[in-house]
């Protein structure tokens, strides 16, 4: 089979990507929206899939699928082989010891579900408590929730800043010995702070307190090493990072793993099963009853290659000047402030207009072709440390260019406008 | 659709100097309309008297231009009108904002069809219809009023304070 002209491949010899080669790898960014060329800049929603990509999953569908870990026939055994392999594409990406450490998910939200049943409802008891903090998504927010009704547990939240920055020493603050769990974001979605991740795990791990971090934000833009952080749990999904929907992974730490129950109960997650007892599988499948998203996890797979090819670092510069840009244009801009000015920050701008609502702000910009994510971002509790009910988010990818972001701003202009 | 045509002047009007805003002190009916997607929360107050009439009407909340308006439009819209007819006119606007309503075919809506692009900005719906959803559930003194429209993710309807 042959493959499609792969742009990222010559990059190695190169210092600086041309970034303009690398957008044509996007063919939904040729759209125009109402005559408009489409600017994307939701990229912390969803990102775009580019053809390197999509030809991928057209080649697995077109000659190498059937059920996985199953049959002995060709078809079965190609199918597995690229199934197992993209599993160990993701063990490289994050750096995890064992490709076994590697679970496929549907997505970060139900990785995090699977350590919440998995681990939490095992080991969390009456009394116990949990920490997560003020910049969670939902996602790692009302699982803990559940748990915590469930089991008579608490919830302990860690405050911000006026910045978006977690306040550390609060944090260290809520540590004694009931502290059972941290469930903590690695970038935060709303305001794209990054968080110190690395000194938290340490701290917590001095109580031998387990940390997942909803690396949901991060994967895509950071350098993930699952050992060199030392966390318990890792997640994120495949298309935040190019990748298809519907499939994302939770790196876990085997003897973690190996001590958990299994999350969903069914095909491949067992070792013999009779009327009278189930003998479960070891792991990874023990977390993975049923068919597999098979297809997605192959394309996840073939995302990762794109993004390594390219080279996460060189992505996260580039991202960085974008972000500079934008902070620098948007601050110069009466009547438009910035909510979330972390030190350290992903290409992530959420932004108020005095007096108008982010809900027509994003209609009168989708007029110019701008895509822009408007309303809470699915953190309520930021929306409320801010005191506004949403926000305006745009946010940046390696294939967004300079011209895109002057779009944002004279878009911004032309709202403006209308509500004078 | 362009959009400048749903920003009508009109609207903006509506949405820089609302009417009927605020809360009315002696209601006799009242509901809270929430959209989860975007945490907008809207009050409605209103005093049917004895022979179904609407006295009095008043909102205040956080929304966007569109719901602010349509709420203002709404308010000027039903005062002094019947339950019934109130009825009918939320009826109408559901239609309309849904794509439904013929406008062209009778109906009582006069300046409120300035919302019949909505229907083109289908995320958009939601906005105009929540003061709608709520005057209905306030008038029914519904406990936990969804407001199961054709559209979604749907606004969400009570009449707790």
């Amino acid at each position: 089979m042959k493959n499609s002209t792969n742009h990222s491949i010559k990059l190695d010899a190169m210092n600086e990507p041309d970034w303009k080669i690398i957008r044509d790898d996007f063919p939904i960014l040729r759209l125009t929206v109402d005559g408009k060329p489409l600017v994307y800049l939701d990229n912390a929603a969803s990102s775009q899939m580019p053809q390197q990509v999509i030809d991928r999953l057209v080649r697995y569908q077109t000659s190498e699928h059937a059920n996985v870990n199953r049959a002995v026939h060709y078809l079965s055994e190609v199918a597995t082989l690229e199934f197992h392999r993209a599993r160990c594409k993701l063990q490289q990406f994050v750096n995890a010891a064992e490709d076994r450490e590697i679970i496929f998910t549907s997505g970060t939200t139900d990785a995090i579900n699977l350590v919440m049943h998995g681990y939490g409802r095992k080991f969390i008891k009456e009394g116990d408590e949990i920490i997560l903090t003020t910049l969670e998504h939902h996602s790692n927010i009302v699982p803990w929730q559940m748990l915590a009704n469930e089991k008579g547990a608490k919830i302990r939240v860690v405050p911000i800043n006026d910045k978006g920055e977690l306040e550390i020493d609060e944090y260290e603050k809520l540590f004694n010995e009931r502290t059972k769990f941290v469930g903590l974001i690695h970038v935060s979605n709303a305001l794209g702070t990054i968080n110190p991740i690395k000194r938290m795990i340490d701290y917590a791990h001095q109580y031998s307190v387990p940390v997942l971090i909803d690396g949901a934000q991060a994967a895509p833009h950071l350098i993930i090493d699952v050992q060199a952080l030392d966390c318990d749990f890792y997640v994120f999904s495949a298309h935040k990072l190019c990748g298809p929907t519907g499939v994302g992974m939770l790196y876990g730490k085997a003897t973690l793993l190996e001590a958990m129950q299994p999350f969903k109960g069914g095909g491949d997650m067992i070792m013999s099963v009779t009327f009278e007892k189930t003998i479960y599988n070891t792991i990874p499948h023990k977390f993975e009853a049923g068919t597999p998203p098979i297809a997605a996890a192959i394309g996840f797979g073939a995302a990762i290659d794109y993004l390594t090819a390219i080279g996460i670092e060189r992505i996260a510069a580039y991202e960085a000047e974008l972000l500079d840009y934008a902070t620098e244009l948007l601050n110069d801009m009466p009547g438009v402030r910035i909510i979330g000015t972390a030190a350290n920050k992903t290409a992530v701008i959420s932004f108020a207009i005095d007096g108008i609502h982010p809900h027509d702000i994003g209609t009168i910009l989708n007029q110019d072709g701008i895509a822009v994510r408007t309303g809470h971002h699915c953190a309520q509790p930021v929306m409320q440390r801010f005191n506004v009910p949403a926000t305006s988010r745009a946010s940046f990818a390696f294939y967004n260019k300079k011209s895109e972001i002057d779009a944002l701003v004279a878009g911004i202009k032309t709202v403006q406008k209308v509500f004078l | 659709m362009h959009t400048n045509s749903l920003y009508q002047e009109v609207i903006l009007d509506h949405n820089r100097k609302p009417r009927n805003y605020g809360k009315l002190e002696h209601a006799s009916h009242h509901a809270t309309g929430h959209n989860p997607l975007c945490g907008d929360r809207l009050d409605i107050s209103l005093q049917v008297d004895e022979r179904d009439q609407i006295n009095a009407i008043a909102f205040q909340g956080e929304s966007c231009a569109i719901c602010k308006a349509s709420a203002s439009m709404m308010t000027s819209a039903v005062k002094g009108k019947s339950r019934l007819d109130a009825e009918t006119l939320i009826n109408e606007f559901r239609d309309l904002a849904t794509g439904k309503l013929d406008i062209n075919s009778p109906n009582h809506l006069g300046r409120l069809t300035v919302f019949s692009g909505i229907r083109d900005l289908p995320t958009r719906v939601k906005c105009a219809v929540l003061p709608w959803h709520t005057l209905h559930a306030a008038l029914n003194s519904l406990e936990n009023a969804s407001t199961e429209a054709d559209h979604d993710p749907v606004p969400v309807v009570s009449n707790n304070t």
